[in-house]
């Protein structure tokens, strides 16, 4: 028993140990994106292998801004990945709602119909969907990109919220309806409020899964005036593949708003992909 | 409250009240199923048609049945055959790394010590990064010029010259197979530790007052309870990772030569570069007839082993 704490020690020394060594192969790709992007032109080359720079500016960061398309490109994914989030979440609350509270002819196939759209190569749909979306003038336009992409999302993002409406006692509801509201008022009222988590859970993640795509947004919109952050970085780094101080300064411009709303749902995540998994 | 509610009952008001509850559930799933119908089920109907057509964009003579020439053209393509066996070998080696590596960090997340909070969000992080991010940061890393990773396998002595991996045509594939392990590992990570934060503590500390060792607890405690979670979330990852086309398309496009092509991305090349949807759609159908094919084995020996315990 008297090796005990030597063993106790070694234990914990060993499990800070392997976690300090994935947490640098977690980050280390993280600052080395920062690190170029921060690094002067004339260094570059020179100090290539150094992890800081003898001298470091946000040159790259103002020469992104101003002289590049990024800005309209963020523009553009904003405006995309904002819409496409508040579109699936409200189909997602409406339909998670309905199998949380229902049960009717028919929940069986839905869900069986939701779940095979996780199973199938969406590739595989690429080419139809450039079929069907150019005759109604929906390429190469941002409410195309939102109509397809809120239609990939809803399926998960229906079970998200359907564990969410689960956690919530029906009785809230029940009473409330005896009280003389609808079912959709009682919703609206009572239980919406009460899901706020879930919601901006749902929210951040259809956001970031919408600031991410890239193959359907490179098929659909060609155009530089439609083409989100995803295109515009690929197409930059073909057409300039020589400046990657300013590359490496747009992907980490990119990073921002995702990186925010994973710190704000990290917590929910854990508990809405267990729900997703377990019913998947 | 409009005022046809508050009129009170009525007998006509009786029935449309009833009929009102039974289609409510419809109303609250319609706009979900309209659109995954309309979107993602019309779509994939007529993309397995055109496997059987000769359907090329910008040619307006194109659109005839052709049959099965495509799959004719298929089973002739080394190309085809060269992404299929990639296929494999990019699935396999990514979920395997993945799910050993978010095991790991799953289990030493899962008991408390002290700055087990921001270990974790930090840990995480890289799922947050986009896909295609992560692609384009990877194939920086291997890039000679801006990227140390030549450099130090260079000093390791594992290369003969500092050069970038991902133009190596015999081990380019392994490029995007880091990038997805270091992108995918929180995935698992995030799922396991959750599963077994879910495992009562009374059920370890009956195995502990038994006897059991360390080793000994996890094999007849934590497997069993894990297993439901593990054998759903690898059937789902294998088959969202056979399909996943972003970070090869992003790091290699395929190249070079075609060497790092797998089944997901050549149906990108055939449909997005050589505009050949039809070709791209046959290619989709046999790999979609495959993952089908997989997750049936794999639910049925999932149902032979749970019936066996």
């Amino acid at each position: 028993m008297r090796s005990m704490p030597l063993r106790r020690t070694l234990g914990w020394g060993l499990h800070y140990g392997i976690l300090g060594l994935y947490l640098v192969f977690a980050l280390f790709p993280l600052f080395w994106l920062v690190k170029v992007s921060v690094t002067p032109n004339d260094l570059l080359y020179s100090e290539g292998v150094r992890l800081w720079p003898s001298r470091a500016n946000l040159e790259h960061y103002a020469s992104v801004v101003t002289h590049t398309d990024f800005p309209l490109f963020f523009r553009n994914s904003v405006v995309v990945s904002t819409a496409t989030a508040i579109f699936s979440t409200c189909c997602a609350a409406a339909g998670g709602y309905a199998f949380s509270r229902f049960s009717f002819g028919g929940k069986f196939w839905i869900v069986g119909l939701m779940l095979v759209t996780q199973m199938f190569p969406l590739v595989m749909i690429i080419a139809p969907i450039f079929r069907l979306l150019g005759p109604l003038g929906l390429t190469n336009s941002l409410t195309g990109l939102v109509i397809v992409y809120t239609a990939f999302n809803v399926p998960f993002a229906t079970f998200l919220m359907q564990s969410f409406f689960d956690a919530i006692p029906r009785e809230l509801e029940e009473a409330a309806m005896i009280d003389g509201e609808t079912r959709f008022g009682a919703l609206l009222r009572i239980i919406l409020p009460l899901t706020l988590p879930g919601l901006a859970a749902t929210l951040g993640f259809v956001f970031t899964a919408a600031w991410s795509e890239l193959l359907f947004a490179l098929m659909l919109n060609s155009s530089t005036a439609a083409s989100t952050f995803p295109v515009g970085l690929l197409s930059f780094v073909s057409k300039f593949s020589v400046d990657f101080g300013q590359m490496m300064a747009a992907g980490v411009l990119a990073l921002i708003p995702v990186c925010g709303f994973f710190f704000l749902i990290q917590r929910y995540l854990v508990q809405g992909l267990t729900a997703g998994a377990v019913k998947g | 409250m409009t005022t046809l509610d508050a009129a009170g009952p009525r007998p006509a008001g009786a029935a449309l009240r009833r009929l009102r509850i039974a289609v409510e559930p419809y109303l609250y799933t319609l706009p979900a199923v309209f659109l995954i119908a309309a979107i993602m089920l019309v779509p994939l109907v007529i993309g397995l048609s055109y496997a059987f057509r000769d359907i090329t964009l910008l040619d307006p003579t194109s659109g005839g049945f052709v049959g099965l020439d495509h799959f004719r053209d298929l089973a002739a393509d080394g190309n085809f055959w060269n992404a299929l066996n990639n296929t494999v070998l990019w699935t396999a080696a990514s979920v395997l790394l993945q799910f050993f590596l978010g095991l790991g960090l799953a289990l030493l997340l899962n008991r408390p010590f002290p700055g087990r909070g921001p270990i974790q969000a930090l840990v995480f992080l890289p799922w947050a990064v986009p896909s295609f991010l992560s692609g384009l940061n990877w194939a920086w890393l291997f890039n000679p010029v801006v990227g140390p990773i030549p450099h130090w396998l260079f000093a390791l002595g594992l290369m003969g010259a500092p050069d970038n991996i991902l133009s190596d045509p015999r081990h380019a594939l392994w490029g995007p197979i880091v990038a997805n392990v270091w992108w995918g590992v929180p995935f698992f990570a995030i799922t396991l530790l959750a599963a077994l934060q879910s495992i009562p503590d009374d059920i370890y500390e009956a195995a502990a007052i038994d006897g059991a060792g360390a080793v000994e607890r996890f094999r007849s405690t934590t497997v069993p309870f894990l297993a439901p979670t593990i054998a759903i979330t690898v059937l789902l990852r294998t088959v969202w990772i056979a399909n996943f086309a972003d970070l090869i398309v992003v790091m290699t496009r395929g190249g070079p030569a075609d060497s790092t092509q797998i089944l997901a991305s050549y149906i990108f090349t055939q449909a997005f570069q050589r505009l050949d949807f039809g070709y791209a759609s046959a290619i989709a159908a046999v790999l979609l007839v495959l993952l089908l094919a997989y997750a049936m084995t794999v639910l049925v020996l999932r149902r032979a082993l749970v019936r066996r315990m």
